[in-house]
């Protein structure tokens, strides 16, 4: 109970509870829209259920929701302990909780209800961009300030990615959603056309390259060498890492409109730099597996762990795979497929909500300072979805490989083999499979909620109190 | 950590201080956005009409959008294809159908000419789109006749066994609201898209009367219909180097 007192863990554990319901919350969704292309009928003829109304819905809900929670839960958790003060202020963290959760609760109405920009991952209509804004500045600033009040000479590696998310994210979203209002639920983008295209993309690619990427990296240099009980294997490879990560990662977006209207050279320096990526990302991958050199047995034990080094596993094929698929060759053929909906899984599931359950585990059992009411069930919900990332990916795998073969082959008289029709209807068991694979991930969060729930009543009833108790 | 670092007295330096952090993450992480993003809005390169101009609807005096014929070039949206795409955008169509056809013999086959950046100048915002769940439809305009469309909308089944679009009864159900029309129209124009007075009057108020009576399915079947006729393409002619 010491480092309660001397730490606002408070509005931390709001965070993590919120993240690992929104993380139910947000697969659950995607579960159904893949259920909705495997079967259609599952669209029930109801507007605010269609696919192209509920798809928004999932990605704004676990990119800001479930990652945002996360997020700031642990940079919140992370920013205080490393600097060893408390946050710069409690109450304007209090306002980034409710205000974040605010903007989620009116993503949810407004995005069912067709009102949107129509631009990816960045749809929400500009009173809620507003909104997100201030959300992000507060956040941004309560963290920085933070670290400019700590006791530590130096500031830690975690906060480095975070502070580079933090400062990214404010451009991206601010140059995105530029856009002129004509009533309170529409606004039109102020750019146009290529200029649009190539924005969105900027912002598209480093909403991954940073939000889910560095932030999420800035969750792993924390909680794997807390974990694990070992330093980071290599300060040097840090730094490089995080220099080479924070440079390069914003050029990425141009891989993303190859063989477009946009200029060639642009998408070709895009899959340039993005061919160079392979190295801080490796490095960082590395780095993170390394620290566990000498302890490598805890892995039996240790399911946390598991998650930790499982996320960076993921981490290096879909860093590996994302390069990949911008070479010109392979995005030929990749584009507009299945395969890029399962490389972004494979970032999504098997990365970011694999070291983010670590973490929040870790955090589970610091913040209520007690042990997981099961430890069998985290074991559970490793393989679930471990074993649902899998099926996912390979589904996608096969379906977007398909797909763009199909779509450019020719029989002997030189005409294209197949319609689209033909295509579509070849997709179907990879549908299903889909969505039995984020069923079973989808299943697995669900044990985490369960088991979170349980741990927090079990550790009120020992001490009495609990925090989240108290609300 | 801290107390075995080997780093540069200027890595030291960022290290410890947040405010040297932050300014050195401002700088660095505007460079490649700057670079990749800004020559598009002026490289006279980008826009395929700044060599070929043909393929910009050139008025002349006095005629309005009703006096453009398809293969005439590009203009900007009627207000009955912008309530359209209104629905286009709120329907979520761009998540499952691309409208950027890339280079490549099949896409020519399959879809038409490769698509063109000047082709899009005046969508705000843009709906090229990342994936193909259906068939791109940059050059669906033309391809099917109303009826067709109208009939796929209501229910894509009964006519492609295969497809797995949701059914959208209730575009047949929803009039268009002209008030929305001529803000609409107002609000492109305020972002540059040249409509003249002739079109919908100094105030767009003729916006309204152009979709009065109309549903949902007249304006997005009216939208689909001119996506990709606005050009004529001429048989050996690089648009694009």
């Amino acid at each position: 109970m010491e480092a309660t007192e001397k730490y606002n863990f408070d509005v931390v554990r709001w965070f993590t509870i919120m993240a690992v319901v929104y993380l139910v919350v947000g697969t659950l969704v995607g579960v159904i829209i893949a259920a909705q292309l495997a079967w259609p009928v599952l669209n029930f003829d109801i507007a605010e259920l269609t696919f192209g109304r509920l798809r928004p819905l999932h990605t704004n809900a676990v990119i800001f929701a479930f990652g945002g929670c996360a997020l700031m839960a642990t940079a919140f958790y992370t920013v205080q302990r490393t600097c060893g003060v408390p946050l710069w202020s409690n109450k304007m963290a209090w306002f980034t909780f409710f205000l974040w959760n605010i903007i989620i609760v009116s993503a949810v109405i407004t995005l069912p209800l067709g009102i949107t920009q129509g631009k990816e991952y960045a749809e929400l209509e500009w009173p809620l961009d507003i909104l997100i804004a201030i959300a992000w500045l507060t956040y941004s600033f309560n963290f920085a300030m933070t670290i400019a009040k700590r006791k530590t000479s130096h500031i830690y590696v975690s906060n480095w990615f975070f502070l580079g998310m933090m400062v990214m994210i404010t451009y991206l979203h601010v140059v995105n959603s530029l856009a002129i209002p004509v009533s309170l639920f529409k606004s039109y983008s102020i750019f146009s056309g290529v200029q649009d295209a190539m924005i969105q993309w900027w912002w598209g690619h480093n909403a991954v390259g940073y939000y889910l990427t560095a932030g999420f990296l800035g969750i792993m240099y924390y909680f794997v060498p807390k974990q694990a009980n070992r330093p980071v294997f290599s300060y040097r490879l840090s730094v490089i890492h995080f220099w080479a990560l924070m440079f390069g990662y914003v050029w990425l977006g141009a891989h993303h409109l190859q063989y477009t209207a946009l200029p060639d050279w642009t998408g070709s320096l895009g899959a340039a730099v993005s061919l160079a990526m392979i190295i801080p990302s490796w490095g960082g991958a590395v780095n993170g597996m390394m620290t566990l050199s000498g302890a490598w047995d805890k892995l039996r034990t240790d399911y946390v762990l598991r998650f930790l080094v499982m996320s960076l596993a993921f981490y290096a094929m879909s860093t590996f795979e994302g390069p990949v698929m911008s070479s010109k060759t392979v995005n030929a053929l990749s584009h507009y497929t299945d395969w890029g909906i399962g490389h972004v899984h494979s970032g999504a599931l098997g990365w970011v909500v694999m070291v983010a359950a670590g973490a929040l585990y870790h955090m589970i059992m610091k913040l209520w300072n007690t042990e997981m009411y099961s430890d069998k069930l985290v074991n559970l919900h490793f393989w679930m979805a471990t074993i649902g990332a899998v099926i996912y990916i390979v589904a996608m795998w096969v379906s977007g490989i398909m797909q763009g073969l199909m779509w450019r082959d020719y029989d002997a008289f030189g005409t294209l083999s197949y319609t689209f029709a033909e295509s579509v209807a070849a997709m179907h068991p990879y549908y299903v499979m889909r969505a039995v694979g984020g069923a079973i991930f989808w299943a697995g969060g669900a044990v985490m909620l369960f088991n979170m729930i349980m741990t927090i009543r079990m550790a009120s009833a020992t001490r009495g109190v609990g925090a989240p108790a108290r609300a | 950590m801290s107390n075995e670092i080997h780093s540069t007295k200027f890595q030291d330096k960022v290290e410890s201080n947040v405010f040297v952090m932050f300014v050195m993450l401002a700088i660095l992480l505007s460079v490649g956005g700057l670079v990749e993003i800004v020559p598009l809005f002026y490289l006279k390169g980008t826009m395929e009409h700044n060599q070929h101009p043909e393929i910009v609807w050139q008025r002349k005096d006095g005629q309005t959008l009703a006096d453009w014929k398809p293969g005439d070039g590009i203009r900007p949206y009627t207000a009955l294809e912008l309530a359209g795409r209104e629905v286009y955008i709120r329907e979520g169509c761009y998540l499952c159908h691309s409208q950027m056809i890339r280079p490549f013999r099949d896409e020519k086959e399959r879809y038409g000419h490769y698509s063109l950046a000047s082709e899009s100048m005046y969508d705000h915002p843009f709906q090229w789109g990342s994936k193909r769940t259906g068939p791109d439809l940059a050059r669906v305009g033309g391809k099917y006749s109303d009826e067709w469309q109208r009939q796929h909308l209501i229910a894509p089944r009964s006519l492609v066994p295969e497809s797995v679009m949701p059914n959208y009864p209730w575009l047949a159900e929803n009039m268009l609201d002209g008030q929305i029309a001529v803000k609409t129209v107002a609000a492109m124009a305020t972002l540059g898209v040249p409509y003249t007075a002739d079109d919908y009057g100094a105030d767009f108020s003729g916006a309204a009367a152009e979709v009065e009576g109309k549903t949902e399915l007249d304006a997005i079947v009216a939208y689909l219909q001119v996506l990709g006729t606005m050009v004529t393409f001429e048989e050996g002619v690089d648009y694009r180097e």
